[in-house]
């Protein structure tokens, strides 16, 4: 399920010496294209949707995505990270709206 | 302390090894792999002795790595009130249906078991409690957390503790003194493309299982290639590099099938387990309890509750379905949360299918087989401290086999037991760094790696991902993947086996052309080197004795006579041949094995 850069959004994590989509990516898959300064998923058939880069992007610039053979056009769930909580918003095709709050942390 | 960064990916184009540069590092304990044990392995070791300079090489970033990288929504197994470590190895030989397994393994995990899990409670993981304070247990053994952080919180701590954290380097090969004994690692760092050699006294390999053997069967021309349950990138390459020096392998022929959510391979024990969702067919029925019932229906052992829906579709009574259908909007909501969790795009998931499951029940099937050892029994043969049979390489979590269903609380547990299983073996051989550079030894290893990366250009050579294509569709249509309903026979093994030799000897033809692409291709040679020893255990057990994670249509029966043992293989470092033999299988906890 691959990432979805909005351009927009993204400013490459200028000024950090890795952007934090390339850091947090379990299998290397995020980097940031020098010319543009915009991130982009290096192949989105080898992403396990693990949402990790979405969470740690600063920008909220990266969206999850279901590949079409699998789910319909189009759902999104979005996490909003708290120091010890996260909380998700869920829309799905119909346009039906679902928020799931809930602790993550003990320690923070 | 530190967790080094890995920096932004550079354009690397070395003409030949002499533009490679290699990086020499000490240490006294060498952790491969930074995921749940590995993580375990450092804080145990740094809490024994501070002085030791500990080292983990992780080839992703250590806080979201491996199979923990998403989160997770219970640990599987914690010890309650009234029931002891003696009667989890019984409940975890039930789920391998009677055995054989390391029982001495399986006995020492769970004595450790709960004081791991508490640590993560210490280190501020929500573990849920019920009103009275008592931990939430969803089934027998496995309680509810709310574990989106898991990974950091144990990386957090691998960290804090003094280790040093490589991040972005791959593993690929073991480093081994005159003597056979293990001294140390070898691997790429992905960004920069430095070769990184670091040498240990002790090295523990704790590199996850083996996803992406077998083809997905939503792997496509689309985006749905890594849909997987397991980790994609953990390809077995900690088992690899151990193969190719002729460490012993054990039972790699119980891979790990599940029944998963279909098309998406989400969770099911969530909802099965957590939920109480029978599962059922497309008639309504229900399928344990229907068909299942002589087995112990809905608490039959794993593999046959793996296998139970996949059956269904044979018979032609598929689709296949976990029942969730009437649950009210506050436990759906729940559900949710814990999905959320551990595999929050399954979330996702339904909503691009417009699901509500209290109306419309969850359709499941059977995922791609995996090598497990944290979950089934493929891994490295290890002795009570966890080494291997190579002296001073140590095994724990998925890597290190023989005992079953460890998970999430069990890996935590093992890297505790090698940690303190490396650090007798320093002491007790007193075991030095070795004072020269074994420069021959450091040359071969950068050359075999790094040999895609000079075949770039116009190169008339293979794209790594074409060869992993193949060794999957190989796997899955010879060696019993999803789309033969996880069966073979002794002449498709032995079919596998020819191609997969024709694969090993195009490795010469690996092309890549950057750093991401150099490491897929070793992945690919690892994956290879993988299917090579599973097939060998398949073709060694020759019986069916857990129907779905091995099933041999030539040997539908159990042969107690003959196979109630372990399956093992080491391949000869020199000649390449791979040798198959027998453990015997002891039980050391009383209680009859064979219910059904
Ligand atoms: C989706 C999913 C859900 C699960 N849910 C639960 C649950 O609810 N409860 C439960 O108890 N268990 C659960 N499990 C099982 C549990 O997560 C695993 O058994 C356990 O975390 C594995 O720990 P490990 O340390 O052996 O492997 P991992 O945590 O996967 O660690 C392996 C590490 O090695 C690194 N690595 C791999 N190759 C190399 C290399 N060549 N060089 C350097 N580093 C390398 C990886 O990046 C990773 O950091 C789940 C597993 C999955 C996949
Ligand atoms: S983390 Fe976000 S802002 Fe930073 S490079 Fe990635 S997508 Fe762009
Ligand atoms: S969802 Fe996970 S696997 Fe996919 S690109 Fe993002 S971090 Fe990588």
């Amino acid at each position: 399920m691959p990432p979805r850069v909005n351009l927009n959004k993204c400013n490459g994590c200028e000024g950090l010496p890795e952007s934090k989509c390339e850091e947090a990516c379990p299998g290397d898959l995020m980097a940031v294209d020098p010319r543009t300064n915009k991130a982009y998923v290096r192949f989105a058939g080898d992403c396990w949707d693990c949402m990790s880069c979405t969470k740690a992007c600063p920008t909220k610039a990266i969206e999850t995505r279901v590949p079409y053979q699998i789910g319909y056009h189009k759902a999104s769930l979005k996490p909003i990270m708290g120091s010890n909580t996260i909380t998700w918003k869920c829309v799905d095709i119909n346009g039906k709206e679902e928020t799931y709050k809930y602790r993550n942390r003990m320690d923070k | 302390m530190a967790n080094i960064p890995a920096k932004r990916a550079i354009d690397f184009r070395p003409k030949s090894v002499d533009d490679v540069k290699t990086i020499i590092v000490d240490c006294d304990l060498l952790i491969i792999g930074g995921g749940n044990a590995g993580c375990f392995v450092a804080v145990e070791a740094k809490k024994i002795n501070p002085e030791l300079k500990v080292v983990i090489m992780e080839k992703a970033e250590i806080m979201r790595s491996g199979a923990c990288s998403a989160g997770m929504d219970a640990i599987n197994t914690y010890i309650p009130n009234g029931k002891t470590p003696e009667d989890l190895v019984r409940w975890s030989r039930d789920q391998v249906g009677g055995g054989p397994l390391r029982e001495d393994l399986a006995l020492s995990n769970a004595k450790e078991l709960n004081e791991a899990v508490d640590d993560l409670e210490r280190w501020g993981l929500p573990v849920l409690r019920e009103e009275d304070g008592s931990v939430r247990y969803r089934g027998k053994w496995d309680i509810s957390i709310h574990g989106e952080q898991l990974k950091p919180i144990m990386a957090e701590k691998a960290i804090e503790c003094g280790a040093d954290v490589y991040n972005r380097i791959a593993a690929t090969g073991l480093l081994k003194d005159g003597e056979g004994y293990c001294i140390g690692a070898m691997g790429i760092h992905v960004r920069t493309g430095d070769f990184y050699v670091f040498r240990s006294k002790a090295t523990v390999n704790s590199t996850g299982g083996a996803g992406t053997l077998y083809k997905s069967y939503t792997a496509d021309s689309t985006d749905s290639g890594a849909q997987i349950w397991m980790c994609p990138y953990c390809v077995g390459s900690g088992y690899a590099m151990g193969f190719r020096h002729g460490v012993e392998l054990t039972s790699l022929e119980q891979r790990w099938v599940a029944t998963r959510t279909k098309d998406f391979c989400g969770p099911v024990d969530t909802i099965s387990v957590g939920y109480k969702a029978p599962i059922i067919n497309c008639k309504d029925e229900k399928i344990m309890e229907v068909r299942y019932k002589h087995l112990g229906g809905d608490s039959a052992p794993r593999y046959i509750r793996a296998n139970a829906p996949m059956e269904e579709w044979l018979q032609g009574r598929g689709p296949t379905y976990c029942d969730t259908r009437g649950m009210d909007k506050e436990t759906n909501w729940r559900m949710m949360c814990d999905y959320l969790n551990e595999r929050p795009s399954f979330v996702l998931f339904l909503a691009a299918r417009g699901q509500d499951p209290t109306k419309e029940p969850i359709e499941i099937f059977g995922s791609d087989p995996y090598i497990m050892g944290g979950h089934t029994m493929g891994g490295f043969w290890v002795n009570l401290d966890r080494m291997t049979t190579m002296p001073g390489l140590f095994a724990a979590g998925e890597t290190a086999g023989g005992n079953p269903n460890k998970f999430v609380g069990g890996c935590a547990a093992e890297g505790k037991i090698a940690a303190r299983g490396a650090i007798k073996y320093m002491d007790e051989n007193q075991i030095s760094l070795p004072k020269d550079l074994d420069e021959e030894q450091i040359r071969i290893e950068l050359e075999r790696v790094y040999a895609p990366l000079f075949r770039g250009g116009d190169y008339d050579g293979i794209a790594p991902r074409a060869m992993k294509d193949r060794l999957q569709r190989l796997m899955d249509e010879y060696a019993g993947g999803s789309s033969q309903f996880y069966r073979t026979n002794e002449e498709r093994l032995d079919y596998a086996l020819k191609h997969i030799a024709i694969l090993q000897d195009q490795f010469k033809y690996l092309k890549v052309a950057d750093l991401h692409e150099l490491m897929q291709a070793n992945e690919t040679m690892d994956r290879v080197d993988v299917a090579e020893a599973v097939v060998h255990h398949l073709k060694g057990r020759k019986e069916t004795r857990w129907a779905g994670w091995q099933t041999r249509t030539d040997y539908p029966e159990r042969d107690d006579e003959n196979f109630d043992c372990f399956i093992e293989t080491r391949r000869d470092p020199l000649t390449g041949k791979v040798e198959c033999f027998t453990r015997p299988y002891v039980q050391l906890v009383p209680g009859e094995r064979f219910k059904s």
